[in-house]
């Protein structure tokens, strides 16, 4: 055992521990790289005129984007409705109810789509509610964001239903309630904190997403007439002005994306919030 | 059902049949069991019609094209000729940069996150790479287009050209003009948006490794290091390569990031500093453009394929995930 | 009130430990501990569960510095050098270690004994010590023909041998035995116990057991620990006929614990 063997070996524990320990400092370092580029460039672009004004016409600057923020809460909407309920029973069934072939079904196809992606929801909507009528629509975007919504619903339901004590349903069913009473009035309430957060992270991932929203909202320039016409949304909005030639438009594009990344990054923190007060009641 | 089963259906749990059934519909049980049975049956529906009507709408480009789709290199819309292998290309060659960067980067912080760090400090740097996870994918392109496009046009494609670019052999990666769009920009930014999950998956299974693992390995007079990539490491790897396959299949379909800095264009080039296109990146720039039936068809041909890609990777990520956690490492 | 009657033979030392204290936090598990540990002798460690003698143990290759927030006091002697001067890696090698439950690497047979000698340089002919270090460990006969093999294709006893086998190839003076065989069936324990019989011409050992015919049937010395206290310390045929302190008399006619 040769000592120049231990020095060597001793190097390169130290070496590579410290790698480790940059890399990890790297990572950390690109997110407040992100938010630091963009609380600047979004922070000096940003003024009331960004919530309360219309896009102006190509060629003038100013203006602002409170349609396309009404639009994003609009579609968010939308994707609750639709994909909330779906998400939330079905979460129920796989925690309460299912049996095992069936349930196993279940649990792998959410898995399934919650892994596709989210050009091809797009796709999907569109095919479903565009194509036919030859008309983008708020409706077939809040469908595609909702479908998007529901794999996510789903497992953080079914994960919190699971981690409800076996003893609670117990005590519950010996005083001689039902099995869904039990579910209703003690399991989902014990429960309700870790539900209302999964419900909360999956509405805040489809709020950013832009790529499903492409070819069934489209965009607009103005206030949406109703949900069966265009609507423009804050993801959207950022794209088509970051890729367009103008100044004026990218300074507009990095207010949008503060707004935008202040809006999921407020709604991940909210989630975990309600889900550490939960957990400490 | 005979008369016996109605009389002892009161007395003895109910398992099945239809009377059994309707003293537990009585009860409340089975309209409950029944409803969410039938929010659960709508997942199965709607993905099943959306395979369906990816493979209906994608009928003529199929018919019309064959498997010769798959490696025709020519894209032209005006002569309605389609074929995938740019796209396939493209989406390929940005995945593996993707993967080839973010893979060390993201394997050493998991380590540093579950042998290294305390584990309060372990908890804040996790929680902030989860921060990080959730940011929307436009953001990273636009953080692409304003930051990484430029770096790359000024500084590193130049550099790539003048040192690596004149090498035998891998020159050929770095040669040609240089917009600052192109596959590398593209890689680039999917790095940067997979670390997160490779991160955050590969630490959860690294944390599952036995305490007797490592106290086996530094008993024996191994470094913390020796310990942890020889020992920690290969028992974690078929969750690690896991985690990779999640992140392979998140970068294979990411769409906005990638679109606004590949510079879009659909051609074969051996140059990673030369602008290309990926299937997602093909899909947004196109879709709402594509006059004819059989442009559109050929489109959504595309987003089959995407499907078809990233059903199978994810399939495979969880059933690697799922092995590690359940048995731990098991030896080859 | 801490009455050490050390065992009165003259012979060599291998391990001396002096005012040890050790401490998880603000708790103290160890206190003011003296003992000496003889050349190729066993040494048993015996007291009820909680009583800080595995805690003890593994200050003795300095095992619990891998666990955060704790802190050690006093001094441990190995051949007269204090092990905290001496290099962590190197007082490893030197002082091996066998777990609680059987932790085979996630590898061949083969490679679980070759580690150690792998990740130290060994320049020989690994095939030798590999062989050597099985039959040491009673394994050889049993998985001559599946080297090979994963170790965890072996049954529990023979992955504590294995274990056990993998400590020895590094040539260890010292080996520390954690409950070795509070996992295992009778049989293999005895197996386990012949094997440290034949081990002492090599080797020095020191085994924590609950298990009191253990302790009296494997080893010379025996220490008795209750509550972080060494209560008393003798040869073992001595410790269990005539202990000097009450409290261990109680604990061997099973009074408590």
């Amino acid at each position: 055992m040769s000592s120049r063997r231990i020095v060597w070996r001793k190097s390169l524990n130290y070496v590579m521990l410290t790698l480790t320990g940059i890399a990890a400092f790297a990572v950390v370092s690109v997110l407040f790289l992100i938010l630091g580029y963009l609380i600047w460039n979004g922070g000096t672009s940003l003024n009331w005129n960004f919530f309360t004004q219309l896009p102006k016409p190509v060629g003038e600057t100013g203006g602002g984007m409170a349609n396309a923020i009404v639009g994003t809460m609009k579609l968010l909407f939308l994707a609750a409705v639709m994909g909330l309920p779906i998400g939330l029973f079905a979460g129920v069934y796989l925690a309460e109810f299912g049996g095992k072939t069936f349930s196993f079904v279940v649990r792998y196809t959410t898995d399934l789509l919650n892994g596709v992606p989210s050009i091809v929801i797009g796709i999907f909507a569109s095919a479903l509610f565009v194509l036919p009528v030859k008309h983008f629509s708020a409706f077939a975007g809040g469908v595609a964001l909702g479908i998007m919504v529901i794999p996510i619903t789903v497992r953080s339901t079914e994960e919190f239903l699971r981690a409800v004590p076996g003893n609670m349903r117990e005590a519950a069913m010996a005083l001689g309630a039902s099995r869904w009473k039990t579910i209703a009035t003690v399991v989902l309430p014990a429960a309700s904190g870790g539900i209302l957060t999964g419900m909360l992270l999956a509405l805040a991932r489809v709020a950013g997403e832009t790529a499903p929203l492409l070819f069934t909202a489209f965009g607009n320039r103005f206030w949406s007439q109703g949900w069966g016409q265009p609507i423009a949304s804050l993801p959207v909005m950022i794209y088509t002005y970051a890729v367009a030639p103008y100044d004026d438009w990218h300074r507009q594009a990095w207010a949008a994306g503060l707004v935008l990344l202040a809006l999921v990054l407020v709604s991940n923190l909210g989630a975990r919030f309600i889900l550490a007060r939960s957990k400490a009641v | 059902m005979s008369a016996a089963a109605t009389t002892i259906a009161h007395e003895v749990p109910p398992q099945a049949g239809p009377r059994a059934f309707l003293h537990r519909l009585r009860r409340g049980d089975e309209i409950a069991h029944l409803i969410t049975l039938t929010f659960a049956a709508a997942i199965l529906l709607i993905t099943s019609l959306l395979v369906y009507e990816l493979w209906i709408n994608s009928h003529l480009s199929r018919t019309h094209f064959g498997w010769a789709f798959f490696w025709t290199k020519v894209w032209d819309p005006n002569f309605d000729n389609f074929g995938a292998a740019p796209f396939i290309y493209g989406t390929l060659v940005t995945s593996v940069l993707a993967l080839l960067l973010a893979v060390p980067l993201g394997l050493a912080s998991a380590i540093f996150l579950s042998e290294l760090a305390p584990r309060n400090v372990s908890d804040t740097i996790s929680f902030l790479i989860d921060l990080l996870a959730s940011v929307p994918s436009v953001i990273y392109g636009l953080l692409g287009i304003f930051i990484v496009v430029p770096l790359m046009r000024t500084t590193f494609g130049p550099l790539l050209i003048h040192t690596v670019g004149n090498l035998p052999y891998v020159g050929a990666l770095f040669r040609g003009p240089n917009y600052g769009v192109g596959f590398l920009t593209a890689g680039i930014v999917l790095a940067i948006m997979v670390v997160p999950f490779i991160i955050s998956v590969s630490r959860e299974v690294l944390l599952t490794v036995p305490r007797e693992q490592r106290e086996a390995a530094m008993a024996l007079g191994a470094t913390r290091w020796e310990s942890t990539w020889q020992v920690v490491v290969p028992w974690a790897r078929t969750g690690i390569m896991g985690s990779v396959f999640l992140a392979l299949a998140r970068a294979l379909g990411e769409t906005m990031a990638v679109t606004m800095v590949i510079g879009n264009a659909a051609v074969i080039n051996t140059s990673l500093l030369a602008p290309g296109d990926t299937i997602a990146s093909t899909i947004a720039n196109q879709f709402t453009e594509a006059t004819g039936d059989l442009y559109l068809s050929a489109l959504i041909e595309l987003g089959l394929v995407l499907f078809l890609i990233t059903f199978i990777l994810n399939g495979l990520a969880r059933i690697l995930i799922v092995a590690t956690e359940r048995g731990g490492g098991r030896p080859a | 009130m801490e009455k050490t009657t050390s065992p009165t033979i003259e012979h060599k030392q291998r391990l001396t430990i002096a005012n040890l204290n050790f401490y998880y936090g603000p708790k103290q598990a160890v206190f003011g501990l003296n003992l000496k540990i003889p050349t190729n002798r066993v040494t048993a460690l015996i007291g009820p569960s909680g009583c800080g003698k595995s805690t003890f143990l593994r200050t003795l290759n300095r095992m619990n510095e891998t666990i955060r927030n704790t802190r050690v006091e006093g001094e441990v002697l190995l051949d007269g050098q204090s092990i905290h001067a001496l290099d962590v890696v190197g007082l490893r090698r030197r002082v091996g270690m066998v777990f609680q439950r059987p932790n085979p690497f996630p590898k061949s047979i083969y490679d679980n004994v070759a580690y150690g000698l792998r990740i130290n340089g060994y320049k020989g002919r690994l095939d030798d010590l590999v062989e050597q270090s099985l039959r040491r460990a009673a394994l050889w006969d049993e998985v001559k023909d599946y080297l090979k093999k994963s170790a965890f294709a072996l049954s529990g006893g023979q992955q504590q041998r294995l274990c056990i086998a993998r400590a020895l190839a590094v040539d260890p003076e010292v080996l520390l035995l954690d409950e070795p065989c509070s996992a295992l069936d009778p049989v293999t324990t005895a197996k386990i116990e012949e094997l440290m019989f034949h081990l002492k011409d090599s080797c020095t050992m020191a085994i924590v057991t609950h298990n009191m015919q253990q302790a009296a049937r494997a080893s010379d010395f025996t220490a008795f620990m209750l509550d972080g206290h060494l209560i008393e310390h003798s040869e073992t045929s001595k410790l269990f006929t005539t202990p000097t302190d009450p409290r261990t008399e109680a604990y061997i006619t099973g009074r408590f614990g």
